[in-house]
């Protein structure tokens, strides 16, 4: 059993994903509160909503820095949809947004849709999660092999550094990041709350990832 | 590549689950938790909640409700019936449904649309648009299909996904309950005007129908009941079909 933040900077609802943890085995805390986070095992951040709203509410309660502190000491940290976009240096959702810089790169939108392609925003559905072959699959993330994952986004990452892209996915023409991560770091696009038994299985990899 | 979605559709009163869903197996055909686990273990990729007894006293019950599915099951929920204002919205997210359907209520006050799209995401809002032919167009209904608007079906789908609606969930009133198949053209004629994801509804009977109304129809997903609940085929045998069809689906 691992006690575990579950960040709450208010925005969307968090029942989901708490009870996807709680069911592989996590002790979830909801936490608030800038300076409780460091009393945590391991950290989760969730996301809905926009990122320009996601960064306001993170600096607003200090969770931005709290978050950044925790990850230097090696706190495992798992990023889900707008908590994985984060943690990249900028976003060009509605503007040009600073984010947490975890992981140098930016946040960009799909190409505008095409409804008669059948290329429609947000890319909303079950998509493939697809591994380099000429790299190990990272350990949390090996329950996914060959499942498909629930996706909804607009917007994706696109890391500087490819050592720091952990899998891909794809929708239409466009190749996009599905999960970056680095050290303790692991941050997922799609969501593993609503990708039934592949998901729960991702989760509880993370509950009981060693690093 | 992204799968089209199979969703089977859960009519509830009262947080039960009526128009009986037939499995062998489930001791309570009425509990909607019972249900949705059993979807879920066919593979279902989706699953939709409409109250049709929607009334305001019911609200409390069918929040309960979605909670309940939501512990229990862990994919994509649709939940729609009777949503008119935001905080109804508000509520049934909480409650821990990922999108809300809107109805009638678009039609009377088109803005609430948008200014949930706006407060909620896109990828939250959901309109439901009941059409029927009428000439050689089609027209939007209210009331289960008794009240005619004089709005042009296909035109209000592109309003509202222009107003942001991330999904719009299309059922032809003339096909409903006659499993002769969904009204192909009418889907085929907003999946290719909208940029919203379009969900095909209304008059599915054989597995050929579903396989039409995503590769003639165009449509991004498929709703169907009665074929799923009263057994005709599982959500397994569906997916077997439609990939033998070339439509890509997701196989768990």
């Amino acid at each position: 059993m691992s006690k575990l933040a579950l960040i709450d900077y208010g925005m969307g609802n968090l029942h989901s994903v708490a009870k996807a943890l709680e069911k592989v085995g996590a002790d979830v805390d909801l936490v608030k509160d800038a300076d409780a986070l460091k009393n945590y095992e391991r950290v989760v951040l969730p996301g809905v909503g926009a990122f320009r709203d996601c960064m306001t509410a993170l600096k607003e309660t200090g969770l931005d820095v709290a978050i950044v502190e925790q990850l230097k000491q090696g706190m495992p940290f798992l990023g889900i949809c707008l908590g994985m976009q984060a943690l990249m240096t900028v976003s060009h959702e509605f503007g040009f947004y600073q984010g947490l810089k975890i992981i140098p790169g930016a946040v960009k939108h799909f190409p505008e849709s095409h409804p008669e392609r059948g290329f429609k925003i947000p890319h909303m559905g079950w998509n493939d999660v697809a591994f380099a072959a000429d790299k190990p699959i990272h350990p949390v993330l090996s329950p996914l092999q060959n499942k498909q994952v629930y996706y909804v986004h607009s917007y994706y990452c696109t890391p500087e550094n490819p050592e720091h892209m952990l899998a891909a996915s794809s929708y239409g023409d466009y190749p996009f990041a599905c999960a970056i991560g680095r050290d303790n770091i692991v941050a997922v696009q799609f969501h593993p709350e609503k990708s039934q038994k592949a998901g729960l299985a991702m989760l509880e990899s993370f509950v009981n990832w060693n690093l | 590549m992204l799968s089209k979605r199979i969703i089977p559709c859960l009519d509830v009163a009262h947080g039960r689950v009526v128009k009986g869903v037939q499995f062998v197996d489930i001791i309570d055909a009425g509990d909607p938790v019972e249900a949705a686990i059993k979807y879920d273990e066919q593979g279902a990729d989706e699953l939709t909640f409409l109250d049709i007894r929607a009334s305001h006293e019911s609200r409390d019950t069918l929040y309960h409700m979605v909670t309940e599915v939501a512990e229990h099951v862990f994919m994509p929920l649709t939940v729609g019936g009777g949503v008119k204002a935001l905080k109804d919205i508000e509520g049934l997210l909480h409650a821990g449904a990922d999108k809300i359907s809107i109805n009638t209520a678009a039609i009377f006050n088109p803005e609430l649309v948008k200014e949930a799209a706006e407060r909620f995401g896109s990828s939250t809002i959901v309109v439901a648009v009941d059409a029927k032919k009428v000439g050689n167009h089609w027209e939007c209904f209210t009331h289960g299909g008794r009240k005619p608007t004089g709005i042009n079906a296909v035109e209000w789908a592109k309003r509202m996904s222009d107003y942001g609606a991330g999904e719009i969930l299309l059922t032809s009133m003339d096909a409903d309950g006659t499993k002769e198949g969904y009204d192909i053209l009418l889907t085929r004629a907003v999946s290719d005007a909208i940029s919203a994801n379009v969900v095909a509804s209304g008059g599915v009977g054989t597995l050929e129908h579903l396989a039409e109304g995503l590769r003639d129809g165009k449509a991004d997903a498929v709703l169907a009941a009665s074929i799923f609940h009263f057994g005709t085929f599982t959500i397994a045998e569906t997916k077997t079909y439609l990939a033998e069809q070339g439509i890509p689906v997701r196989q768990v």
